[in-house]
């Protein structure tokens, strides 16, 4: 059997392998165009190491200061939540396809659009600017930000349901809101629980990173410690926001077994 | 006469129920009578937005050549950059994580322990650590949303590896194939077309995080976006958060067409 004739097992595939050279070049513009140097990145970890140096051990002398940060992250999240949540309720029905007319899905899908492009920081930023510094403007804030993604998942919970109980309730000449309550939130109640338990969670997460914009919470104290220099206390409140966010999920995964069982 | 009456819930389930009620009301009523919020503040803002959008119109586009395109430009290649340095990094944590490749309980955990940091700490948080290690710039933007993202691909891709079908594994196994050659040939082939979801969808999420990233100095648009706010020049902020907008809107359009060609 003459070389020529050598089966081999796996084809070569040049498009696979011009399109990882094409990522390897794009890797080699995209660096050299963000004037990322290895010089640079060396004196970075010495520097790094020197960080993290002032970071250990970690400062919990002023944890009242802490501690109400803490209080005040948890109630942006949890205000930001249940108005979220409950505003979202109406507008994801309305940007269901299956149930409303077009005229009621395209405003509330332009709505949920708008809320869910700009990053929750953009919005906070122009919160702080229209009600001034403080929670006010991160519970506006995470409000939207719940808007966009509840609403959307939602919409798409209701656009999935099945259209029998809907065609009975309404045979049977139920009212619009009978329709809703009985036929429609039945059907899609434990998904949207789980959106909102997702959600609480991610508002936790969320507002703690408002406040570097000046929208109260932890993260304003975070961002002060960071100008300061102060990098023992902001290794303090990096670990109490741990502890925050995983306090979150542990609620989020009680609730969601309570009414999943 | 028959007096059994049909419950849906258990008398503990309902009691489970009416306690998270109660303790969601009760969340909600101390933290609005405790939180520090001014009322003026809140009736007044309608005005304020106003005149805030009346001061944003019309947006200043000639200011786009000069001052925005440059910036749009570097978090473009941030979000890129960053979406590929999370992918090279999230693929060791990821076979790492994945319990039918390493039956190391130890290193499983010890991944899974590296996946929740990474998720637990915000893009921004993260870029303001790396910007105090590299100074500002765009350098600490990328390491910052790759450092983000290895969680969230780290996950999924874990997840894929331990969903992959054994036989191709056991048959490359047997036929005395190396170690990297199963991977390539038996692992690869399965999780691909996660793995290019995972990719697409990330990146979508990074481009929407590498705009702002720079409000804290790590480079891209948001950089300018700061400056433009600090200086009250409401028409270019404008502007560049109408670039902001189609730019991720764009991203969104790609990412479905290209999701819908390959998976």
């Amino acid at each position: 059997m003459s070389a020529a004739e050598t089966r081999r097992a796996f084809k070569p595939n040049w498009a696979a392998r011009i399109g990882w050279l094409a990522v390897a070049a794009y890797c080699v513009v995209a660096i050299w165009s963000l004037e990322i140097t290895w010089d640079r990145f060396v004196i970075g970890l010495e520097n790094g190491a020197e960080f993290l140096g002032s970071m250990i051990p970690p400062s919990f002398a002023r944890w009242q200061l802490l501690l109400n940060n803490l209080l005040e992250t948890l109630e942006i999240a949890v205000i930001a939540s249940a108005f979220g949540v409950v505003l979202s309720l109406p507008i994801g029905l309305a940007a269901a396809r299956n149930l409303m007319p077009a005229w009621a899905t395209w405003p509330a899908r332009i709505l949920i659009a708008i809320c869910r492009s700009f990053h929750p920081v953009i919005f906070a930023i122009l919160f702080v600017k229209a009600v001034g510094f403080g929670p006010l403007a991160g519970i506006l804030t995470l409000i939207f930000a719940s808007i966009g993604f509840i609403g959307k998942l939602f919409a798409e919970a209701i656009e999935e349901i099945s259209l029998k109980p809907v065609e009975a309730c309404r045979a049977a000449g139920a009212p619009f809101m009978s329709v809703i309550l009985y036929a429609v939130l039945p059907q899609v109640l434990n998904r949207f629980i789980g959106f909102a338990t997702y959600q609480f969670d991610a508002n936790i997460r969320n507002s703690t990173m408002v406040g570097i914009v000046g929208a109260g919470g932890i993260g304003g104290t975070l961002f002060a410690a960071f100008q300061r220099f102060d990098y023992d206390f902001l290794a303090a409140i990096l670990i109490s926001i741990i502890a925050l966010v995983m306090l979150g999920e542990y609620l989020a995964s009680i609730v969601k077994a309570v009414f999943n069982e | 006469m028959n007096s059994r009456i049909w419950e849906r819930f258990t008398p503990a389930q309902r009691l489970a129920r009416f306690t998270i009620y109660l303790a969601v009301v009760l969340a909600l009523v101390v933290s609005l009578r405790t939180v520090q919020i001014v009322p003026e503040f809140l009736y007044d803002a309608p005005t304020q937005m106003a005149d805030m959008f009346t001061r944003m119109w019309p947006p200043d586009i000639a200011h786009y050549k000069g001052g925005v395109h440059e910036a749009l430009v570097e978090s473009m290649h941030i979000a890129g950059m960053g979406t590929i340095l999370a992918l090279i990094l999230s693929l060791p944590v990821a076979l790492l994580a994945a319990k039918n490749i390493t039956p190391v309980p130890i290193l499983n955990w010890l991944a899974r322990l590296i996946l929740v940091s990474s998720r637990s700490v915000n893009t921004l948080v993260w870029a303001i650590l790396f910007v105090a290690v590299f100074g500002p710039g765009a350098l600490a933007g990328t390491i910052a949303i790759g450092f983000r993202s290895i969680g969230f691909c780290g996950k999924l891709l874990g997840e894929a590896l331990e969903e992959c079908n054994k036989g191709p594994v056991e048959a490359l196994k047997a036929a005395g194939a190396p170690w990297p050659s199963i991977f390539l040939k038996a692992y690869w082939p399965q999780v691909s077309p996660a793995f290019w979801g995972i990719t697409l969808f990330r990146w979508d999420i990074n481009v929407r995080e590498s705009a702002v990233i720079g409000l804290v100095g790590a480079g891209g648009i948001g950089m300018a976006l700061d400056t433009a706010i600090n200086l009250f020049r409401w028409t270019h902020v404008s502007l560049i958060l109408l670039c902001i907008f189609t730019v991720v809107i764009l991203a969104e359009i790609v990412v479905t067409k290209i999701r819908e060609r390959i998976i």
